[in-house]
């Protein structure tokens, strides 16, 4: 493991962005950061320009307005870079599955390391999640 | 010599996808235009592909920050359509869960607020007590967030004999710190110097844009659905309409603030006055042809849904029109004349919920240019 990894482990930062979702899970997004969960004790942190991030939280099925942001967002993070997809959405389509607007789940566009299911999933299992994520740094 | 500087769709000071063009001179911003639709998943159309009792959790997902008002909103006008009564008890689990959501709510506002303007520390705090509800919520219906405690003809949970002196305890709580923060709202000179005389809103520009909600009331507009045009169990209760008469962010905020008290007071007396009796009466699905419009007050204005049956399972037509639409144009004679910096409170001063709103892909109409801006324009506009 190089000097690089070991650091970008202990402090991972995040770029949430929403592609469309009905902000629930943003809510649970936002909570993560706040006193009772406060995931700043393990280095993580919200960032709101992609350059900065090394983590791309995904909430929301993808929308045809949405997509080609989301791949120009996903381009412009740095290597080596981790997509977390919060909730269901961005994992199967949830409610909107069958929503015209929809063009489908998130890893028909980007890769995808984590998911975590739940609509929206609890802040614990988020937790849970950016931590198994980072194993792959 | 103007400038044009974007916001959106993805920004620090946006929790959601949504584009703002600002035409600024110098640090005046002189022009808005607001491209609406990147959350736009085409929710009405597969209302009109799934059965009513499918429906209810497509529109609790609408939004989920007022998930609550959504499905209420949706099952009220489906029992109106099918002249469907739901029993007492049910409409007063709704009332107490309704106003749980608008005390979470708020609080939410409160905290992003509060970021906007560089307080984080009020920021955390808020959040902090915002628990509090989430708690109270997860203990009713068992989900923080979407709760999937209404049906149509009453509700599916219970609130539980055993839950009530410990919801008591924690609107105790909130009641302790609301009343805290809004003395602070009002006396801390950070937040007078960030919010008070800023984004103005003058009464006859909120009747002339026809804001709803808390922008309304904040310009001295008494308008809320809960008195006006009462539904539920609202009639029965005593609370008091919040108006503020400044018009400006310091006045939203204000008006927001006071609602959490108002709300903690409506949801102690549902929990004392909590009539026995069962939950919900069972439906027939099929509703005969007929149509119905029904209004509520979610946290962030006038909801309004529209339905029509045609004799099946599934709805012909359900139109919603969401509080945060009805907002949207006031937000123009609030940016112009202001200042760069004041671009993300502004913004974030009539609560925003673009989940909610983008149901409907509409290029907004560029007024500033002191011409009115004609239908045929505006179609021309149109995407």
């Amino acid at each position: 493991m190089g000097l690089g990894s070991i650091f970008r482990k202990r402090s991972p930062w995040l770029l949430h962005f929403n592609t469309g979702g009905c902000n629930g899970c943003d809510i649970e997004v936002l909570a993560v950061l706040t006193p009772r969960y406060d995931v700043e004790r393990f280095g993580i942190q919200l960032r709101g320009s992609p350059r900065h991030a090394d983590v791309l939280v995904v909430t929301g099925p993808v929308t045809r307005q949405t997509k080609d942001r989301l791949i120009r967002i996903y381009e412009q993070m740095p290597e080596p870079k981790i997509v977390v997809a919060v909730g269901s959405c961005p994992a199967s389509g949830c409610a909107f599955y069958d929503c015209y607007n929809v063009l489908g789940p998130l890893n028909k566009f980007i890769p995808v390391d984590a998911y975590v299911p739940g609509c929206p999933p609890k802040p614990e299992a988020l937790i849970f999640a950016l931590i198994k994520a980072l194993e792959k740094v | 010599m103007t400038f044009v500087l974007p916001v959106g769709p993805q920004h620090p000071s946006l929790k959601e996808p949504e584009f703002f063009r600002f035409e600024v001179k110098g640090e005046e911003i002189v022009d808005v235009d607001i491209r609406l639709g990147y959350a736009h998943r085409g929710i009405e159309e597969a209302f009109s592909r799934r059965n009513y009792k499918h429906n209810v959790y497509l529109a609790e997902r609408i939004c989920g920050i007022c998930n609550v008002v959504h499905s209420t909103t949706y099952c009220q006008t489906i029992e109106q359509l099918a002249g469907i009564e739901p029993p007492e008890r049910a409409k007063y689990i709704r009332t107490i869960i309704m106003e749980l959501e608008r005390i979470h709510s708020h609080l939410l506002w409160l905290g992003v607020a509060a970021h906007q303007i560089g307080f984080d520390t009020l920021f955390m705090l808020a959040w902090r007590d915002r628990e509090e509800v989430m708690d109270m919520r997860e203990l009713i219906s068992g989900g923080r967030v979407h709760s999937a405690t209404n049906t149509i003809g009453g509700v599916r949970r219970n609130v539980k004999l055993e839950h009530i002196p410990e919801m008591l305890r924690r609107l105790d709580k909130l009641e302790k710190s609301t009343g805290y923060y809004a003395d602070l709202w009002g006396s801390d000179r950070t937040i007078l110097a960030r919010c008070s005389k800023v984004g103005v809103l003058s009464k006859d520009d909120a009747v002339k844009f026809c804001a709803v909600g808390p922008v309304a009331r904040a310009s001295n507009l008494k308008l809320d659905i809960r008195r006006n045009d009462p539904y539920g169990t609202y009639e029965a209760l005593s609370f008091d309409v919040v108006t503020e008469s400044e018009g400006d962010v310091w006045a939203r905020g204000t008006v927001r603030l006071r609602e959490i008290l108002e709300s903690i007071r409506i949801v102690r007396q549902a929990l004392h006055e909590l009539p026995s009796g069962p939950l919900r009466v069972p439906v027939e699905l099929k509703i005969p042809p007929n149509e119905t419009l029904e209004r509520t007050e979610a946290p962030r204005g006038e909801l309004v849904y529209y339905a029509r049956s045609n004799g099946t399972e599934t709805p012909e037509r359900i139109r919603v029109r969401t509080p945060t639409y009805g907002n949207f144009a006031s937000m123009k004679s609030m940016f112009i004349g202001g200042t760069v910096a004041e671009i993300p409170i502004v913004m974030w001063s009539i609560d925003p919920c673009f989940g909610c709103n983008d149901r409907a892909t509409i290029l907004d109409a560029r007024t500033g240019k002191v011409s009115v801006v004609n239908f045929k324009q505006l179609k021309r506009w149109r995407r």
